[in-house]
């Protein structure tokens, strides 16, 4: 990992914890993303994935422990790393009572982004997304696919140099899934720095390095090849079933 | 930030309220059909009625003017001329057994009264039980006698004055009567404001866009005050529409500065809202925050302001807590400023409790706004 220098990391946490009382949720979690990657966050439910990210964020605070996003302290300056950022949670999370078209605009103007920046933002982003026909139709009338499609989208409208995915294809076909990696691919040519959680190991394949992460500690973390070749085996599935058979908590 | 883009960011945050608001369709009926329902409901309960009420009268003095008055009396469409009664025993049984609304005494020498000390006693007795009926009953009786007075002082040049002396039975002080409309307002205020704004807070943190908020540049206090513009213009919209009908349809004046009563208004408004947003704070479902909203708003509202239940019959532990009531306040200043006429200095005491209780809630609830969801 010393190959990158320190400029280029976006991500770098340092000993973050999160307790909930006596539970210890995220336990002493130190790791660093570089700009540009694609960094899958790995783990089996309740083993502390989403919480570590909340506190990436800044939508919750860590108990100890630091961490610096794109450069800038998560304690002093939220709200640097606010503006970095995207964010697309494990709920869709776009108004379902707006149409796609004032959705775009409502997230594009909160995020500050000028009149004329929007119109130009939203025509492409329509055009790449293949909405041309739905754009005054309300956004719960579209189907799951394309919800989360325009959701992430929506997410990186603003051009952030990272952008955080909680479990963003939940339910969704194997078909679908692959479009939205198509996404997550041109938004990682742009160089947006991409740090999503996922339970599906096909998934892991497409990432440049991964993490494992059982019961609040990360217990693996490297890219998808060494991790095969370290575990002796040729499936991501074998590698997390060694790492989370001996997980306490599960969801 | 500069303030083009502040100001845009906060424009496209109140368009999308608005957006939610006019796409519901229940919000959409709770919040212009329920004035009008209430308005219309309480002004039905008050004007009804008042057509040939049984009125029985007891003469004395049997003289011109008396009789002058009975016929004026009897002819006039709301009033239905039962009986003549012979002393003041056969009222009560009157009121008792025979469902008179109204009963007028005339003394013995009314008219030599009048004409040689200038100024003469009639008695009206009505059935407070009833009080709306009784209160406007009076008031016809009172002005059909006064009409009488006028067109005698016309014809001559002295002063006569008659002196209506009325006489409320079962419920003499007729409290929180006809003032029901300043309580409508204050309760349709409350219910808009506070079950409005803690529903559309706790319905974003449900479907999980209040995350995408917080992490977004958008200040969170920004969050709040977005959505409290919106509501804070339909509220206003709401009190023109209320007013409205209480001066057209029921023929309530809004005798003080209706400038005044807007601020006052206004004030409460901004009470409830903060409230609301407390309410939202510390509930995560919309059904919750429905049901506190209910419990701890509406029913104190109905039951502690005072124009449904009279605060003076209840127990003195239940009469301090009403000080607490915010609406309560709000109906005592809207009472003085509409029906009474009063200016700024007759409720500056209850504005500035109203005030403090507003500064209490929006400190509260802006301290427990979590900038963070844990």
């Amino acid at each position: 990992m010393k190959k990158q220098v320190d400029k280029s990391l976006v991500i770098k946490a340092e000993k973050l914890t999160k307790r909930f009382g006596d539970f210890i949720a995220v336990n002493e979690v130190t790791f660093e993303v570089c700009a540009g990657e694609i960094f899958g966050f790995l783990g089996a439910n309740g083993a502390g994935k989403t919480t570590a990210m909340k506190m990436l964020c800044g939508l919750s605070t860590p108990t100890s422990g630091n961490a610096a996003i794109a450069g800038f302290d998560i304690y002093k300056q939220p709200e640097q790393i606010k503006k970095s950022i995207g964010y697309m949670s494990q709920k869709f999370s776009l108004y379902e009572d707006l149409t796609v078209i004032e959705n775009i605009q409502f997230f594009g103007g909160i995020y500050g982004l000028s009149d004329k920046q929007l119109k130009g933002k939203s025509d492409e982003l329509i055009e790449t997304l293949g909405l041309k026909n739905e754009t005054k139709k309300l956004v719960s009338s579209l189907p799951l696919g394309w919800k989360q499609k325009l959701a992430f989208s929506v997410a990186v409208l603003h051009e952030p140099k990272i952008v955080f995915l909680d479990e963003p294809t939940g339910g969704v076909d194997p078909v679908t899934r692959r479009q939205f990696w198509d996404l997550i691919y041109q938004a990682s040519d742009r160089g947006i720095t991409i740090f999503v959680t996922t339970h599906y190991m096909d998934e892991a394949e497409y990432c440049n390095r991964i993490s494992i992460m059982v019961d609040g500690v990360i217990k693996a973390l490297d890219t998808p090849i060494n991790l095969k070749k370290a575990y002796s085996t040729n499936s991501m599935d074998e590698v997390f079933y060694k790492l989370a058979r001996g997980a306490e908590r599960s969801g | 930030m500069s303030f083009s883009t502040f100001s845009f960011q906060l424009s496209t945050f109140i368009k999308k309220e608005f957006y939610h608001v006019f796409r519901d369709s229940k919000t959409l009926l709770m919040l212009f059909g329920m004035p009008i329902v209430l308005i219309v409901l309480f002004g039905f309960a008050v004007t009804n009625e008042i057509k040939n009420a049984k009125i029985v009268v007891c003469d004395y003095a049997k003289d011109p003017a008396s009789q002058e008055i009975i016929n004026k009396l009897s002819v006039n469409k709301t009033f239905h001329l039962h009986n003549t009664l012979f002393n003041h025993a056969q009222i009560e049984e009157a009121f008792k057994k025979e469902n008179i609304k109204l009963a007028i005494v005339f003394p013995a020498n009314f008219y030599k009264d009048l004409l040689h000390l200038n100024g003469a006693q009639v008695q009206i007795i009505a059935d407070g039980s009833d009080p709306n009926t009784a209160n406007t009953l009076t008031k016809y009786a009172t002005s059909v006698i006064m009409e009488y007075q006028h067109t005698l002082t016309k014809n001559s040049n002295m002063p006569y004055t008659i002196a209506p002396e009325v006489r409320m039975l079962y419920n003499p002080e007729l409290k929180g009567v006809i003032n029901f409309v300043p309580g409508i307002m204050a309760l349709v205020l409350m219910l808009v404001c506070v079950l409005m704004t803690s529903v559309s807070i706790v319905r974003e943190k449900e479907t999980g866009t209040m995350e995408i908020l917080l992490v977004s540049p958008f200040n969170p206090f920004l969050v709040i005050i977005s959505k409290a513009i919106p509501y804070l213009a339909l509220s206003l919209i709401n009190l023109a529409v209320i007013l409205m009908l209480s001066v057209t349809l029921l023929e309530i004046p809004i005798n003080g500065s209706i400038w005044l009563l807007i601020a006052e208004s206004t004030l409460l408004i901004i009470c409830a809202l903060s409230l609301g947003l407390l309410i939202s704070n510390i509930t995560r479902s919309q059904q919750s925050a429905m049901l506190i909203s209910m419990i701890g708003m509406l029913v104190p509202t109905l039951l502690f302001t005072g124009f449904m239940f009279p605060l003076e019959n209840m127990p003195v532990a239940l009469q301090v807590f009403s000080h607490i009531i915010p609406s309560k306040w709000y109906y005592i200043i809207v009472k003085s400023i509409m029906i009474k006429g009063l200016g700024f200095g007759a409720v500056w005491k209850e504005t500035l409790i109203l005030f403090g209780i507003t500064c209490f809630f929006l400190i509260v609830s802006l301290k427990k706004f979590n900038i963070r969801l844990s």
